[in-house]
């Protein structure tokens, strides 16, 4: 078959656990190490079919613990293997002490997170207490609003991981249900493209090269765990170059091209709502809507969370007059959710700065709707008008 | 200890790419305590060097006694003058 650009592959119906399911046995790592919780299940459920069909040489790790899983991710992945993983919400959590061990180690390992609500009370729905939770542990975060780009987003964090500049762990996440549950037109890709596109795995400094021994995570104190965690903050910063150009690799094989934001009818827009995960489409919608009635409103879509795209943020949203932040997760106490305190700080210094205000909306899987987006744009419009802020937090979509 | 790197300088994750290098890094400075032997009261029964949880009392393998202390990677527990059964080692405060 020709390998005509975007054209190769096929159309399949997958929802979102079954596209990165499939994706993963296309990529057909050497270990995954995964313990089943919902939403998330689904999703090793079907690689554990694939393994035990015989379509993948992965060592499959059942273990009893998410705290387990990543342990052995971690193992296995400084042994010198190809590694990855998947989980959710309450699992997340339980991993929490090793996410940042793997980060510290600077080990490439890939994990698909649907997000869901973090108890309690226990809610098995989406929303991004888990994933936000996780935003300081050192990962590459990437967020996926619909199937098909979770699928796109697991095949490129392979490669983006893997890069001998990054070598860092990256979480690729999708809305619990909404995306996970939910079946799509999936685009795939030839196996062989996608064994092609992420290449063999060049693992550096493995354990199990017993000619050069290594040692990971030695004790480090005050004399040199400052200096370890200054070098890591380096190697997460230096990671834009290659989430892009990854994203443009892979938008030639696929003509599906990538980058840290994706803006929708921002150019000459005044009322920008900012966005992640599968809320991104219903916001599109709201978006063609106000449109329609005369209103000058875009959206920007942040899909690489982590490093936080500061530089392409303050270009996307300085030009405008009023931004509305929509946050999927609370931080308690805090000022705003985590998407809105970042932006507002990234925004702080630009000569003419928008209004900006804060949402929160679909905390444990609560529906959003296009109207409660459009409710948001007016509001802020309503802001910058009055020239004001009255209330800098408000809730869509909350019974009073 | 030799002069500190900048964070430049270090492996990725910090790992250790040679073997058997945990002797350079000095434990000694920990002590608020230093043993010392009395040699007139020692008898060479190499307690102190069995007990020593650091590895840290010399001994003249050939002549078989025990000669004194690695005070780079000692960190004065006093373990080895508890137990020392001629009562031979003082444990002297470090300044
Ligand atoms: S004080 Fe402790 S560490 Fe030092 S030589 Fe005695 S037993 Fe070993
Ligand atoms: S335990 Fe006491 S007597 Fe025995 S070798 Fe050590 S110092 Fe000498």
């Amino acid at each position: 078959m020709a390998k005509v650009m975007g054209l190769t592959g096929k159309v399949m119906g997958l929802n979102g656990n079954a596209a990165v399911a499939y994706a993963m046995k296309q990529i057909n790592p050497d270990v995954i190490a995964a313990y089943p919780i919902t939403p998330q299940t689904d999703c090793v459920e079907r690689f554990a079919e694939y393994v035990s069909e015989g379509l993948v040489n992965t060592q499959f790790v059942t273990v009893e613990s998410e705290h387990s899983a990543m342990s052995a991710c971690i193992g296995a992945a400084a042994a010198g293997g190809r590694v990855m993983t998947a989980t959710a919400a309450n699992g997340l959590a339980l991993m929490w002490e090793m996410l940042y061990i793997a980060s510290s180690m600077r080990l490439p390992i890939v994990m698909m997170v649907t997000n869901r609500a973090l108890s309690g009370n226990i809610n098995i729905h989406c929303d991004h207490s888990d994933t936000m939770g996780a935003r300081d542990a050192g990962w590459i975060q990437l967020f996926s609003e619909n199937a098909q780009e979770a699928y796109d987003n697991i095949i490129q964090a392979v490669k983006i991981a893997e890069d001998l500049e990054v070598r860092l762990p990256v979480m690729v996440t999708q809305d619990g249900f909404i995306i996970s549950h939910a079946v799509e037109q999936v685009k795939v890709l030839d196996d062989d493209l996608v064994q092609e596109f992420v290449g063999a795995y060049k693992p550096a400094y493995p354990l199990l090269d017993v000619t050069h021994p290594v040692t990971y995570g030695p004790l480090d104190l005050f004399d040199y765990y400052f200096e370890h965690k200054r070098s890591q903050i380096e190697a997460i910063d230096n990671c834009f170059p290659v989430i892009r150009r990854v994203g443009e690799e892979f938008g030639k094989i696929s003509g599906r091209k990538y980058d840290l934001l994706e803006t929708y009818k921002l150019e000459d827009a005044e009322y920008v709502v900012v966005a992640l995960g599968s809320t991104c489409g219903t916001a599109k919608e709201a978006v063609n809507l106000l449109r329609e009635k005369g209103k000058k409103v875009g959206l920007l879509k942040i899909r690489c969370f982590r490093p936080f795209p500061k530089e392409e943020i303050i270009k996307a949203l300085v030009p405008r007059r009023g931004v509305a932040v929509l946050d999927r997760s609370v931080s308690f106490g805090g000022f705003g959710g985590p998407v809105f305190t970042e932006i507002r700080s990234a925004l702080c210094d630009a000569p003419a700065r928008p209004f900006i205000i804060d949402f929160f909306y679909g905390l444990g899987g609560r529906d959003i709707y296009v109207e409660d987006i459009e409710k948001a744009l007016l509001q802020i419009e309503d802001v910058v008008q009055k020239g004001q802020v009255d209330q800098y937090i408000g809730y869509l979509g909350l019974r009073e | 200890m030799s002069k500190l790197k900048g964070w430049k300088e270090l492996t990725p994750g910090g790992i250790i790419t040679e073997a058997g290098n945990a002797r350079e890094y000095k434990t000694g400075d920990w002590r608020t305590e230093r043993p010392q032997v009395n040699k007139e009261k020692c008898i060479n029964c190499l307690f102190c060097w069995a007990y020593c949880p650091d590895a840290s009392v010399i001994v003249d393998a050939d002549k078989g006694v025990m000669v004194g202390f690695d005070y780079d990677h000692c960190k004065g527990c006093g373990i080895c003058a508890s137990t020392c059964p001629a009562k031979a080692i003082d444990m002297i405060p470090e300044r």
